[in-house]
């Protein structure tokens, strides 16, 4: 029983609020020996593995440290090019440690904005007529429950695709939200979330519900 | 149980198949536009899905669900992709969606020597086919 993460986005589509729960940490380190058996490129700001998976070592993961000096975009804490470096057969043995991307704020607040999208397309589409937007996500990893208040307010739980009751913890979290976050003298409409009390109330639902399971709460 | 309709995408977004059985609301646009419209909804959903994952996904987007349907998607290595929106409680549809590809798809157009890969599919003997196994799916013996 694990939920990954709590977002809210507001009427307009903007992220209103974000909560990770427990993400995973997925890294790994090896070390190469010349020539090294991965394709690295250089995309998007970041040196992502593109073709070679072994030892938990995906495509897709990023390069954060060689020689357990963290990298930063291709570049080396001293300066170095991280590319030039493991490129160069002298610079073996190289210890090398890869990571799945984390999302960074400005991520979360472009994907969702495209989940707005998503929602309104899925309706539109629709064999039948008068069907909502999307409720529940599944993929392989995750699922994603997605509650829209009548106020066009969305709520959003990532979470095991096994976990169950996800749309009774949605409910309570729109309460949580009415009550701590709404009725804050201080907190505008469409603006982010930034109260405590909301938060920390939040944070123990989660916690309760790790434990004890959802029927509980 | 109801299965509603299916469409077939080839690798560069070209509508390769659509098929409809219980399709009770038309998206009001033309079969194109909304062939197109689905692909980027799909193509925008693969990635928000690899986006947001915790985890390194392997199959990826699998389906989603509103009040009214279910859209069960399928994509293969080849970058075909199989779309079929069924009713919320239809089950196994995921073994359907795979059959259509292995026992309908792979026997009746890829062995067919005279259909073009890429071109949508125009076969009398396919479409028969298909219909066969989406009216033997256990979910679709009540409906059509």
């Amino acid at each position: 029983m694990v939920i990954y993460g709590v977002y809210i986005v507001s009427k307009s589509g903007g992220l209103i609020f974000n909560h990770d729960h427990n993400v995973p940490k997925i890294e790994n380190e090896h070390t190469f020996s010349y020539p090294l058996d991965l394709k690295l490129v250089y995309e998007n700001k970041k040196v992502v593995v593109s073709f070679g998976q072994k030892d938990g070592i995906m495509v897709g993961h990023v390069l954060t440290a060689a020689n357990g000096m963290p990298v930063t975009g291709k570049q080396l804490d001293d300066g170095r090019d991280v590319l030039e470096v493991i490129d160069n057969s002298e610079s073996y043995p190289l210890t090398l440690r890869f990571s799945r991307p984390r999302m960074t704020t400005n991520e979360k607040i472009f994907l969702a904005s495209m989940f707005y999208p998503l929602f309104a397309i899925a309706s539109q589409l629709s064999p039948e007529p008068k069907s909502s937007g999307i409720e529940v996500l599944e993929a392989d990893t995750f699922k994603l429950h997605c509650f829209q208040t009548l106020t066009g307010v969305k709520f959003m739980v990532v979470a095991e695709p096994s976990q169950t009751g996800v749309d009774l913890l949605l409910k309570k979290i729109y309460e949580l939200y009415s009550d701590f976050a709404l009725k804050n003298p201080f907190y505008s409409l469409e603006m982010p979330v930034r109260c405590e009390l909301f938060e920390s109330n939040l944070q123990s639902l989660l916690e309760q519900i790790e434990k004890t399971g959802i029927s509980n709460v | 149980m109801t299965i509603h309709n299916l469409y077939i995408f080839d690798k560069f977004g070209c509508l390769l198949y659509y098929a409809e059985w219980n399709r009770l609301k038309s998206s009001g646009i033309t079969r194109e536009e909304e062939a197109k419209l689905m692909y980027g909804m799909l193509f925008s959903l693969k990635s928000f899905v690899s986006k947001i994952s915790p985890l390194d996904t392997k199959k990826g987007f699998v389906c989603y669900k509103t009040n009214k349907y279910a859209l069960h998607y399928l994509e293969t290595p080849t970058g075909l992709k199989f779309v079929l929106n069924t009713d919320v409680n239809a089950q196994n549809v995921r073994d359907l969606l795979h059959q259509i590809y292995s026992k309908v798809y792979v026997e009746y157009v890829v062995k067919n020597p005279v259909v073009n890969l890429g071109d949508p599919i125009k076969s009398e003997l396919f479409k028969m086919k298909l219909d066969g196994v989406i009216k033997q799916f256990p979910a679709a013996s009540k409906a059509s």
